[in-house]
């Protein structure tokens, strides 16, 4: 069932699309090409635009510029019915009226299949997602879990070139999303089918896809497989997003042997990983777990009052008051191997400059 | 503590719509179907037996004795009664159909338009309602009749070369009542379809659905209940709808509204009147139920093959 890794070249791309609603720019000159056959995540807040660019590709929006490609073709002013995209929609969207199979043979209809190809390719559909025995079934007498599934393989029914998929989690409870994750990847590299998926959920993102696209009002910011994001957030707004993060503000100094760079701060001269020119005012971005707790004068480094340490199981994550007033949350995980320093301790901070990243401020 | 009053409070709420009915439905319907048994009789009122209350079970059982079906045997036996049946369930149904061929498509229309759109659409097809409902059908005539606003603008823009006699014929009629149950069917369609999820026809279109595909195997489908409400809606009063033949439909209009209507005031004949009225309850009742009876076979093929 996959026609499209046949095909020379089926890679999505997009060159400068713009979609404005009246004063409001909804997705503002967005480039992204995709590789073949891979799986992508646009990750934003709600209103960030990324549904929005969805639509334009799968044809429900029109951008006021810029153009939609896949391979040699050109999307931009095919209407829906016509493009080689299918998407998965954020509420499923099943048809209410018609069982499970009759949802699944609707995008068969005029591809010029006999009736027993489809009845075929139905049961391979049900197959893909476990659902076998469920034909008959109306979609509002299955389970959340099941619509979702029902919904996953009706859009790849006409084995498209390209699969949206829009919030396709969004609407299951926590465990079930878990292990849906893993199926939906499994199905994505079965098929070799490329996905767009939509999410709001940064760790969902990272679980699920090659690379991410950041998106922030209407902007492509960052593109990159998410550790890359995670580390090497381009900017403060991808830093949080990602996951948490301590942000210091500081000036920017001398620099020093591999690529460190010195950094004034409020807590004194640190040391961080980036570039700039010296002068400027940049922001340090440190993720909580790259920050070494310690006794007090076990190490090099800066000294706080330890106000909060929380138990999570597989780390502990504390709360150091800095002596300017602000606080840094770090966390370790565990066991650690020294011992767990108790709250209203004073304690070292280690700020390991490769751990450390400057950010335009 | 709050049982006694909450009781009473719910007995209230149920027990008053039920008063109503039984005080204002049942109740003239089975003193209308009384005087249906009756006889006519220059009287006052004028039919007979009229029940006498001094006359104990004596008085009862020659009131009862005295009733009989005289009236709907000579409704069977007379052809008028059958033919003005006939006539207004096709009236009915022709007019329900041209209703669904209008309503559809303006309902669709309605609940495609924008957010901001949608109450300006709805108040426009509720605004006729602030006129009389006569003086709506009125105006009609001004607008069918030979030498009306239709035929002038017709023979004015020389697609015809006399004036056409829509006025006083069945046509007339049916333009009448399109005209105005068109709010009936409209509104409950449009409240069935503006509540379709967006996405649904998107998808259809996503699955390689033309728009028109789209429509007919998905929003038409789904539109169904509101639908069959607004074909009920108009179908049941158009049945016995008197005034709309009475002054588009000239004196050649055979309907039963019509008949009922001479019968009660023309030839004061209460009892056969009665009869008609009796008549018409159970031609309108008879599609509710098979209505009902449809839905519910639906229902069960949907529900039957999954377990």
């Amino acid at each position: 069932m996959h026609a499209s890794t046949l095909l020379p070249d089926q890679r999505l791309r997009l060159e400068r699309v713009t979609k404005r609603f009246s004063a409001h720019t909804a997705v503002d000159a967005v480039s992204l090409d995709l590789a073949e056959g891979e799986f992508f995540c646009l990750l934003g807040p709600s209103g960030c635009g990324k549904s929005t660019l969805l639509r334009m590709v799968a044809g429900f929006e029109t951008p006021d510029s810029g153009t939609i490609r896949l391979g040699e073709t050109d999307l931009t002013a095919l209407p829906p019915h016509r493009r080689p995209v299918n998407m998965m929609f954020q509420s499923y969207a099943l048809f209410p009226h018609m069982s499970v199979a009759a949802n699944l043979a609707y995008g068969l209809k005029g591809l010029g299949l006999s009736r027993a190809q489809v009845a075929g390719r139905v049961k391979d559909l049900l197959r893909l997602v476990r659902l076998e025995g469920f034909e008959a079934r109306r979609p509002d007498k299955l389970s959340g879990g099941q619509r979702q599934r029902v919904a996953l393989a009706r859009a790849l029914a006409r084995e498209p070139h390209l699969l949206l998929l829009d919030e396709p989690l969004g609407a299951l409870d926590r465990a079930l999303r878990e292990e849906t994750q893993g199926e939906l990847r499994a199905i994505q590299q079965r098929l070799g089918t490329s996905f767009v998926v939509v999410t709001h959920d940064a760790e969902e993102a990272m679980a699920l896809a090659d690379r991410i696209g950041v998106m922030e009002r209407g902007r492509l910011v960052q593109v990159g497989p998410a550790r890359a994001l995670y580390e090497r957030p381009a900017n403060r707004y991808v830093a949080g997003l990602l996951g948490d993060v301590n942000l210091i503000d500081g000036r920017l100094g001398r620099a020093e042997p591999g690529g460190i760079r010195s950094v004034e701060t409020a807590f004194g001269l640190l040391r961080a990983s980036g570039e700039g020119e010296a002068g400027n005012a940049v922001v340090i971005a440190i993720r909580p777990e790259r920050l070494v707790v310690r006794g007090e004068g076990a190490m090099e480094g800066l000294s706080g009052l330890l106000t909060e340490a929380t138990f999570l199981g597989d780390r502990i994550r504390y709360r150091v008051e800095m002596a300017n007033g602000t606080s840094l949350r770090a966390s370790a995980a565990l066991p650690t191997p020294g011992p767990i320093p108790t709250v209203g301790e004073t304690v070292t901070l280690g700020v390991p400059a490769e751990g450390a990243w400057i950010l335009p401020a | 503590m709050s049982g006694m009053p909450q009781r009473l409070g719910r007995g209230l709420v149920r027990g008053l719509p039920l008063l109503w009915l039984g005080l204002f439905f049942l109740v003239p319907f089975a003193v209308t179907l009384k005087i249906s048994f009756s006889s006519p009789a220059t009287a006052q009122p004028p039919y007979l037996p009229v029940l006498e209350w001094e006359g104990g079970l004596e008085g009862w059982r020659e009131f009862f004795e005295a009733l009989d079906f005289q009236n709907y045997q000579m409704i069977a036996a007379d052809a008028l009664y059958r033919d003005a049946a006939l006539s207004s369930l096709g009236y009915a149904a022709l007019a329900t159909a041209i209703l669904v061929g209008i309503g559809t498509p303006t309902a669709y229309a309605m609940a495609r338009a924008s957010a901001r759109w949608q109450p300006i659409l709805v108040a426009l097809v509720i605004v006729p309602f602030w006129t009389s409902f006569l003086i709506r059908v009125y105006a009609w005539i001004a607008i069918l009749k030979p030498e009306g606003l239709l035929n002038a603008a017709l023979l004015k823009l020389g697609l015809i070369a006399a004036p056409l006699p829509i006025l006083d014929s069945p046509f007339g009629v049916l333009i009448g009542l399109a005209y105005a149950y068109l709010p009936f069917m409209v509104l409950p369609l449009y409240a069935v379809m503006s509540r379709l999820d967006p996405a649904l026809t998107e998808a259809a279109a996503d699955l390689g659905a033309s728009r028109a595909r789209a429509f007919f195997t998905v929003t038409l489908p789904l539109s169904l209940p509101g639908l069959a409400a607004g074909a009920l809606l108009c179908f049941i009063p158009m049945v016995g709808e008197f005034i709309i033949p009475d002054l588009l439909g000239g004196s050649d209009t055979l309907m039963l509204g019509r008949v009922l209507w001479s019968e009660f005031f023309s030839n004061r004949d209460w009892p056969l009147a009665s009869a008609v009225a009796v008549l018409l309850l159970i031609l309108v009742v008879g599609p509710v139920v098979l209505f009902r009876e449809a839905e519910l076979r639906r229902e069960e093929a949907v529900e039957g093959p999954q377990r």
